[in-house]
């Protein structure tokens, strides 16, 4: 019963301890081999300069300035391309009014705002929390115009034949028959958000963790450089995660099927003694076998 | 509802003393959708607390006329009229019963049968007691915390019937609301209906491509086809299941079946 999460586990610790392990090897032998790892920092020079960062006030400065950037951004596009996204699918009127600009402003790499930001904002801050805004903001309106759109037209008639006004439809229909595809979008837009808000202090910050990789990469200080992408890293996984289990909280009434990503369909492999003649008994347990694991597959759920 | 007893008689009369339901009616309308009109020249009137079942080929305009009736869709010509007025839009007054799942599958089973209730802004508890009563006499109290999909499709069926009668509509629309289930399913559901109709005195509209169940349920039975409404017949002791074997209800059921034919 217990194997299979554990050794569930066990493979997700292996796969980055393989690549630690294979870097420590590359850098620690000074590997140059077209590539070149010699100048590359060893895993133990980044836990030291790690070790040391996180024992200074610098570095949780930058942690809570870059989190701060980001989360003000992202839920400002959270809103603003929810509340579009429904605007646009629903109204003809919107549609044609902002589509064509939308459409217009949405190919431009939100990084590519910063001249923008730089003279529209009075500060460094706004600027950044603007560009990380844009980032996020068209994927979550596009998930949304989308799942507005592709929303079942009986749960609208029902609410209009219970005598539902369009707020009513918005609330109890759109909104939380969109939530599935709103988080796609989402998920999508907390990604571009931290690729967004690290350019954006690279460029023109101060404190946060994108300025500091940069400073540390000014001054050569190749180990710090590490740190930060490891820091960039590891918060962009735990905010994709909150984003993710916050959303499977919120759409709990999908039906799921206990699917496991990439996974096979799990057919019980046959008993490793084919040639046995009592062949019979030995498909006994197998629904058995079979109900575990659906059950253990559900479980599974919530390892991200 | 508290005089389900007197009721009864009445609408097997099709004049219910309480004139509870409403009085729909169709004059020389033309239904349909702007581009592909589908039934023309409909006169039709179905009286208060009468249940009208309507029966035709598939594509010959039954949901339509059910749409229309609903308000959902604006007649094309002539006039739709409730209590004498032409209708404007849907209204909480004309319940619709879909054949597919339109319970909201986000909201459990009582938050489903509550939601009527809550859009005519009844308070939070009575809203619940209203909504646990009536899936109790739908049968499903035990599962009234549940989501529709982890019920069959006869129990979402119930809890469709009990969400459109929860807030008391003077008419019910039913668009097929027993097609997908199985035929045991079906009778039973029949026979629910009939007795959770007992004494709400709502006219009802029953589309069906079942000939048997529109002979069981319906006072009048019309029949579709052609673009047209082609027959309106009485049906000879409705909702009566020892009725299979009347001589005026069979030759009834072949003369339907013969045009439906045709």
């Amino acid at each position: 019963m217990t194997r299979r999460p554990l050794s569930r586990y066990a493979l997700r610790i292996a796969s980055p301890a393989a690549a630690l392990g294979l870097w420590q090897l590359l850098t620690s032998l000074d590997i140059d081999l077209w590539l070149r790892f010699s100048q590359f920092p060893t895993v133990t020079d980044v836990a030291h300069a790690f070790a040391n960062r996180v024992s200074g006030d610098d570095y949780w400065t930058d942690l809570t300035d870059s989190l701060t950037r980001i989360l003000t951004g992202f839920l400002l596009a959270a809103v603003l391309g929810v509340a579009t996204g429904v605007l646009v699918a629903r109204s003809r009127l919107a549609e044609d009014l902002l589509g064509p600009l939308l459409e217009v402003v949405r190919p431009i790499p939100a990084i590519a705002l910063v001249p923008v930001a730089i003279l529209l904002f009075p500060s460094n801050e706004q600027g950044i929390v603007f560009i990380t805004c844009t980032a996020a903001f068209f994927p979550v309106l596009v998930s949304t115009r989308h799942a507005v759109r592709a929303l079942t037209p009986v749960w609208e008639e029902a609410v209009r034949t219970m005598g539902g006004g369009r707020l009513r439809i918005l609330r109890s229909v759109v909104l939380p028959g969109a939530l599935p595809g709103i988080f796609g979008g989402l998920s999508v837009g907390i990604g571009v958000s931290w690729i967004c808000v690290i350019s954006a202090e690279m460029i023109s910050g101060q404190y946060g963790v994108g300025y500091r990789t940069w400073q540390d990469y000014t001054v050569l200080d190749y180990p710090g450089v590490f740190v930060g992408m490891v820091t960039i890293g590891v918060l962009g996984w735990i905010t994709s995660t909150a984003v993710e289990l916050l959303g499977r909280r919120l759409t709990r009434w999908l039906p799921r099927t206990s699917y496991v990503p990439g996974g096979r369909p799990r057919v019980p492999r046959p008993v490793t003694a084919p040639t046995r003649p009592d062949d019979d008994t030995e498909h006994q347990p197998e629904p058995e076998q079979q109900g575990q694991e659906h059950a253990e597959e559900a479980r599974d759920e919530h390892l991200v | 509802m508290s005089t389900s007893s007197e009721t009864v008689t009445a609408s097997a009369a099709a004049a219910p003393q309480t004139l509870r339901g409403t009085r729909l009616a169709f004059r020389g309308t033309v239904l349909g959708r702007p581009d592909a009109p589908v039934l023309d020249g409909v006169d039709l009137e179905v009286a208060p607390g009468e249940i009208l079942t309507v029966v035709g080929p598939s594509g010959c305009g039954k949901s339509t006329l059910l749409r229309t009736l609903a308000g959902l869709l604006p007649p094309l010509g002539g006039t739709v009229e409730a209590d004498g007025s032409p209708l404007t839009g849907p209204s909480a007054d004309r319940a619709l019963v879909f054949q597919e799942d339109a319970l909201l599958p986000w909201r459990t089973l009582r938050g489903n049968v509550e939601l009527p209730l809550a859009i005519r802004g009844v308070p939070r508890a009575e809203r619940r007691s209203r909504a646990e009563s009536w899936l109790a006499r739908v049968g499903l109290s035990e599962h009234a915390g549940q989501l529709p999909h982890r019920v069959s499709g006869g129990q979402r069926q119930r809890a469709q019937l009990a969400r459109a009668l929860a807030d008391s509509p003077r008419a019910v629309l039913m668009d097929e609301p027993f097609g997908a289930l199985d035929a045991q399913t079906r009778s039973g559901m029949q026979d629910l209906l009939v007795e959770v109709l007992r004494g709400t005195g709502a006219t009802v509209v029953f589309v069906t491509h079942d000939v048997d169940e529109a002979l069981f349920l319906g006072d009048r039975v019309a029949l579709l086809g052609s673009g047209r409404v082609t027959a309106v017949r009485g049906v000879p002791r409705p909702r009566d299941r020892a009725a299979l074997d009347d001589p005026a209800r069979a030759a009834l059921r072949r003369d339907i079946l013969s045009s439906l034919g045709s």
